[in-house]
């Protein structure tokens, strides 16, 4: 049994961050950068399946530049096998990211792509359904438990109105959502350590033309503070005249 | 030719994208997956598919190849199932894709929110065709009128993925995404219990419905399908009351669209203060109750 788990290196989550002030980008001066949370999840439970079954192998890829090592790293001390890092100069779209991740795919042919929702950078959430897509294979998006059986995978999924559970067989794409697991923590000494596993890198196989291209960064509208309301009843009146109540 | 096809999963969906297919300004079609949809919605067509139940997204998107050849933009309000299965009919078309447009320019530069709403970037597409998952509250209201052809659509694809459950909606609240009164709860509410008391009472006498914070589900305190913010579901009522909310960044990323926020947070320095319209400093546990008697 074979797990691959994309990883993205994004922009601390915590951070605040805004525009350049030419709008040209994001000021990422001073801000760290870390792998996204979904997929650190997602690696998380790839770990819990191998755990398990000690057959499972985990292979880890990120689609970037050469700093996407440090993420990578992390993942190999969280108990990836082996990583990839798939560099491209330009920074891909999620069309981009899927035919970079589908060209792997292809080779190493894993049963299990475990992946994050979302980046929390662009926010897409596309890239694992369009992998999904053209690899032919089925999908359960926003994974809150994930079981592996002989041939396939039961996953219970959140969805808008509660959540359901599909059985998919393998090999299929399932991705994490926040309440599938809680990932451990990994001091600097496990990361150091897991200096000695191999960390391939490759250039881009596909490097397909932006499909979408961003041409302005902007803050958003703020909403500024209102009023201060000193009682339950100063509220209500102040609602009523809002025309809300 | 440009030419928009509108997807509704459920009736309600045709009626929230109408505004953003009317400011579109291109021709549109509607395809009806389940249900029946408004003819008086400026559609040229309503394709109605009449299917019980919408199927897995491998199956649906499948089928909904065919269907969309020949539209230069496809489109479906955002919400959990647009994503799941418009993403994959993105890759199965090789189409550019647009996640959660919150306005647009012309019908091929979208304004859209990133790394948790603290960016609006504006996107040029530069690819046909291009997908979209859009949020209503930016779009106009849509004009009524006319009365579009009914067509029957065929959704035939098979699906490699098994269903075994699934739960729906569940008491006779409204939909959150659609709410007009949103009353959400955070960490401090004790238990599922409390939670369904105070913040579900408040609620249930405005008419409105129950929303929380991450930390309020990961608790157990509230299901899953109420959290808000940028991992959970965007809200855009006319009232939006948060109580014993912090207003994480994640948070504020799912209500900022909203028309009136009131903050109810026994701490006066809490974040949420500073973007609420009105903001009362009180332990909630009193407050509450105040309010939900004081109300209607
Ligand atoms: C990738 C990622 C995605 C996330 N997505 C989301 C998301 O979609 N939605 C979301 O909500 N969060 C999300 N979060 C979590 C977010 O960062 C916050 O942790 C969370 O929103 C905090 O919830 P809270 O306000 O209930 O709790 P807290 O931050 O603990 O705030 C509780 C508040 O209650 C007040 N309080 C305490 N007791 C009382 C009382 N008796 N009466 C009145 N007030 C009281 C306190 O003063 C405090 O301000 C995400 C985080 C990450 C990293
Ligand atoms: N550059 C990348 N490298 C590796 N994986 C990625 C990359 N971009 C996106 N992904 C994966 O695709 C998921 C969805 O990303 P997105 O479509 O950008 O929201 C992420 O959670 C990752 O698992």
């Amino acid at each position: 049994m074979r797990i691959l788990v994309p990883i993205k290196r994004v922009i601390d989550p915590y951070a605040k961050v805004r525009p350049l002030p030419d709008g040209s980008g994001i000021d990422t001066a001073g801000v760290k950068f870390e792998m996204n949370p979904f997929d650190e999840i997602a690696m998380e439970e790839a770990v819990r399946l191998k755990e398990k079954d000690p057959s499972v192998e985990i292979i880890s890829v990120s689609v970037g530049s050469a700093e996407c090592e440090e993420q990578l790293r992390k993942s190999l001390a969280m108990g990836a096998d082996k990583a990839v890092l798939i560099e491209s100069q330009s920074v891909l779209d999620s069309p981009g990211v899927a035919r970079e991740l589908e060209a792997l795919v292809r080779e190493l042919q894993p049963d299990l792509v475990l992946m994050g929702k979302q980046a929390t950078d662009d926010d897409n959430n596309q890239a694992a359904q369009m992998l999904a897509a053209r690899l032919g294979w089925p999908q359960a998006t926003f994974a809150s438990k994930v079981e592996l059986t002989s041939g396939s995978v039961r996953v219970v999924r959140e969805t808008d109105t509660g959540e359901e559970t599909l059985e998919l067989s393998l090999p299929a794409v399932v991705t994490a959502d926040l309440r599938l697991n809680e990932p451990r923590y990994i001091a600097l000494p496990g990361i150091i350590k897991a200096r000695s596993k191999p960390l391939e890198r490759r250039p881009a196989a596909v490097n397909a033309a932006p499909k979408t291209r961003i041409v302005k960064f902007e803050q958003p509208p703020t909403r500024s503070a209102g009023k201060r309301v000193a009682s339950v009843d100063e509220l209500v009146t102040a609602l009523k005249d809002r025309g809300v109540l | 030719m440009a030419k928009l096809l509108l997807i509704a999963f459920q009736p309600s969906d045709a009626l929230m994208g109408a505004g953003f297919a009317q400011d579109l300004g291109l021709p549109f079609d509607i395809l009806a997956v389940t249900g029946q949809v408004d003819v008086d919605l400026g559609a040229e067509s309503i394709l109605s598919a009449g299917l019980p139940d919408v199927p897995p997204a491998d199956g649906m998107a499948l089928s909904l190849v065919s269907v969309c050849s020949g539209y230069s933009h496809i489109a479906c309000v955002a919400s959990m199932r647009s994503k799941d299965v418009l993403g994959r009919l993105a890759g199965l078309l090789d189409a550019a894709m647009v996640t959660d447009a919150l306005g647009l320019q012309s019908p091929t530069l979208f304004t859209r929110p990133m790394v948790a709403g603290s960016i609006v970037a504006t996107v040029e597409v530069l690819a046909e065709p291009v997908v979209i998952t859009f949020r209503p509250a930016g779009f106009s209201k849509p004009k009524r009128g006319g009365s579009s052809a009914i067509e029957t659509a065929a959704l035939d694809g098979a699906t490699q993925a098994r269903r075994i459950s699934a739960t729906g909606r569940s008491g006779g609240r409204p939909d959150l995404s659609q709410a007009k009164v949103v009353v959400s709860g955070g960490r401090p509410l004790k238990d599922a219990e409390t939670f369904e008391r105070l913040v579900g009472g408040l609620a249930d006498k405005l008419g409105g419905a129950v929303g929380a914070t991450r930390a309020a589900v990961d608790s157990g305190i509230a299901a899953n399908e109420l959290q808000v913010g940028q991992t959970g579901k965007i809200v855009a009522p006319d009232l939006y009351i948060a109580a014993g909310i912090s207003g994480s960044t994640q948070h504020m990323a799912g209500i900022k669209d909203s028309k009136v926020i009131v903050a109810i947070n026994k701490d006066a320095d809490a974040p949420i203060f500073q973007v609420a319209d009105y903001g009362l400093v009180a332990d909630l546990y009193d407050a509450l109750p105040e309010l939900t008697q004081k109300v209607g």
